[in-house]
């Protein structure tokens, strides 16, 4: 991610083509550096803590218990929440809501935009998202809006997110939400 | 993401290894084959689940042999679609419901196809197809051209062109590995030059047939495998494409730049399993550039022999392994300090000279000659590059009579 704020009436220029690619395993992507996973997740919590409306988009990848390791993610998620005082916007699935979806309820990964500006959100965490839908709303969010986007990806990451951890499974949320009560008791929030 | 099992061995009772070891630490016999048989050995070794073929040459041997391998219990599931068209909607649909899937076809049965492969790609579905390029209609030509290779170029599937038999074993195997990376998983258009690597038989080193890469993950894919609860087609449904308005066009914009991001991301695992996308060949200090791949490639390399050795000219070869995505870097890099660059190839329209000059545009004054080109099934032999360096050196021509 190159630039916060709007980029204008496209989603291009995508974060690829000005040269950022997804971060090397152990490593993460704060903005179009290449850190170490800790400092990136105390950015990315300070943020949650210090913008806006700070939400948890939470995909069908934590919302369904598919296995015992999405049971436990899952559980993660509303503690993490629950630590930032974030509110939880779901993604429940990818399939065409009709008439239309209600932005304030659930985020569409084809129309996320429609629920960052109706809510203001500054700043958000994607996790369980399939990584092409996420990736396909980190670009129009990136594009369109001024949301500080922090992607926990279990898989090798998001370069159109503001912040993007790899390989993020229990442990390393563990570690997350570790990090993220430190950050609250230093800016004592 | 979900965690699954460790598996020892495939349905074939083949034992299953890491990609590593297969491409690069396994031991290797020679063997004496066609590149349609080094297809089969590929195939017996990838832990594919599906396979759907329609007769074209010169891919018919090809797809006739994965059909053994089905026979012999290497591939889950193999049939005969009613064309091109239907091999690659009824692939698509392998894939999408958590497949490894690979077909063959060649020249037009390319163009019949072709809806289908902007759809693989957008529905980031790791298919590989060994394209065994002929050429296109009209007039009908059954003859080494790849002129096919032109249309496919922006349908947002890599595209990897293999020189030897060897690489294209190599390539089939490194392809699925590369193609099913999460943050890849687009096809793999998988090119050879029809007959010159389909119909000869070449020395090949193959590893053990009782060892084979793991099978395929479809839970780490970046869109959810079909199932009941997830039927096939929902997200080419969504609203986005039925709609007009400024949210679905700006969707539909950032799913295709989605896909061709997708590309890009296979560089550093192209890095890996291939060992570059390019291949340098020659004297380092070159200033005849060629940039070739394929049998171009190839026969450019007995041309730089010639040059160095019986014209002390320096000359050189840059190979690209794949042409999407395109080395631009590498090519930016290749063409600092050369006096001429030389593009040669199998086709009339000339696609490589397109798409190095684009890339160059601006960049260089060196000159690009876009030569020598053959199509409709003309031969390169390595004299008539020679003859087109020496030509434009101004110099006296003495290999060809």
């Amino acid at each position: 991610m190159a630039k916060l704020g709007p980029a204008g009436y496209s989603p291009y220029p995508v974060a690829l083509y000005e040269g950022i690619l997804t971060p090397p395993p152990g490593k993460a992507l704060l903005f179009t550096e290449l850190v170490d996973e800790e400092i990136a997740m105390r950015e990315a919590a300070k943020a949650m803590f210090t913008r806006e409306n700070p939400t948890v988009f939470p995909g069908p990848q934590v919302l369904y218990a598919w296995n015992e390791e999405a049971k436990k993610k899952a559980q993660l998620v509303r503690k993490m929440a629950e630590v930032f005082g974030a509110r939880i916007i779901p993604m429940y699935d990818y399939r065409p809501k009709y008439p239309k979806i209600d932005p304030q309820k659930e985020i569409n990964p084809n129309h996320p935009n429609l629920t960052i500006w109706h809510n203001n959100i500054k700043v958000c965490i994607f996790i369980g998202v399939h990584c092409h839908y996420a990736n396909v709303a980190l670009k129009i969010i990136r594009a369109e809006t001024d949301c500080y986007t922090i992607a926990l990806c279990g898989n090798a990451g998001h370069e159109d997110a503001t912040v993007t951890l790899r390989d993020q499974h229990s442990e390393e949320l563990e570690k997350f939400i570790r990090i993220a009560e430190e950050v609250k008791r230093e800016l004592k929030k | 993401m979900q965690k699954t099992q460790q598996i020892k061995y495939n349905r074939a009772g083949q034992k299953v290894v890491s990609p590593e070891y297969l491409l690069f630490e396994a031991p290797r016999q020679k063997q004496f084959m066609t590149g349609s048989e080094v297809v089969k050995e590929a195939v017996k070794r990838a832990s594919v689940d599906a396979s759907v073929s329609y007769p074209i040459t010169p891919q018919s041997e090809a797809a006739h042999l994965i059909g053994e391998l089905w026979a012999e219990g290497y591939v889950g599931v193999y049939f005969r679609g009613e064309s091109e068209f239907s091999v690659m909607s009824q692939l698509a649909g392998c894939s999408m419901a958590g497949g490894r899937a690979i077909t063959t076809t060649s020249g037009p049965g390319t163009l019949r196809a072709m809806e289908n492969f902007p759809m693989w790609a957008g529905s980031r579905l790791p298919l590989q197809l060994v394209l065994m390029a002929r050429g296109v209609n009209s007039p009908l030509t059954i003859q080494p051209d790849n002129l096919e290779v032109s249309f496919l170029l922006d349908t947002g599937c890599m595209i990897w062109h293999a020189e030897t038999a060897q690489e294209l074993f190599d390539m089939i195997l490194a392809g699925f590995v590369v193609a099913e990376q999460p943050d890849v998983h687009v096809p793999l258009i998988t090119v050879i030059d029809g007959f010159f690597i389909s119909h000869t038989r070449e020395a090949v080193m193959l590893p053990p047939d009782d060892i084979a890469l793991p099978p395929y993950n479809p839970y780490i894919s970046p869109i959810p495998p079909i199932d009941m609860e997830m039927p096939p087609g929902r997200f080419l449904r969504d609203p986005f494409v039925m709609k007009s308005n400024y949210t679905s066009y700006a969707t539909h914009a950032s799913w295709q730049f989605e896909v061709r991001a997708a590309i890009e991301r296979s560089r550093p695992y192209i890095r890996k399993y291939l060992k570059g996308l390019v291949e340098e060949f020659g004297d380092p200090e070159g200033e005849i550039l060629f940039i070739a791949s394929g049998t171009a490639a190839a026969q450019a390399k007995e041309a730089t022999q010639m040059l160095i050795h019986d014209e002390g000219i320096k000359a050189r070869v840059l190979r690209l392994k794949t042409v999407r995505p395109f080395p631009a870097k590498e090519i930016e890099e290749a063409v600092k300090g050369v006096k001429y660059v030389f593009i040669p190839e199998f086709n009339v329209v000339g696609w490589l000279e397109r798409e190095v000059r684009n890339v160059l545009y601006g960049k260089t004054n060196v000159p690009i000659i876009g030569s020598p080109k053959v199509a409709g099934g003309m031969t390169m032999p390595p004299e008539i590059i020679v003859e087109e360096v020496l030509r434009i050196l101004g110099k006296e021509v003495k290999h060809v009579p």
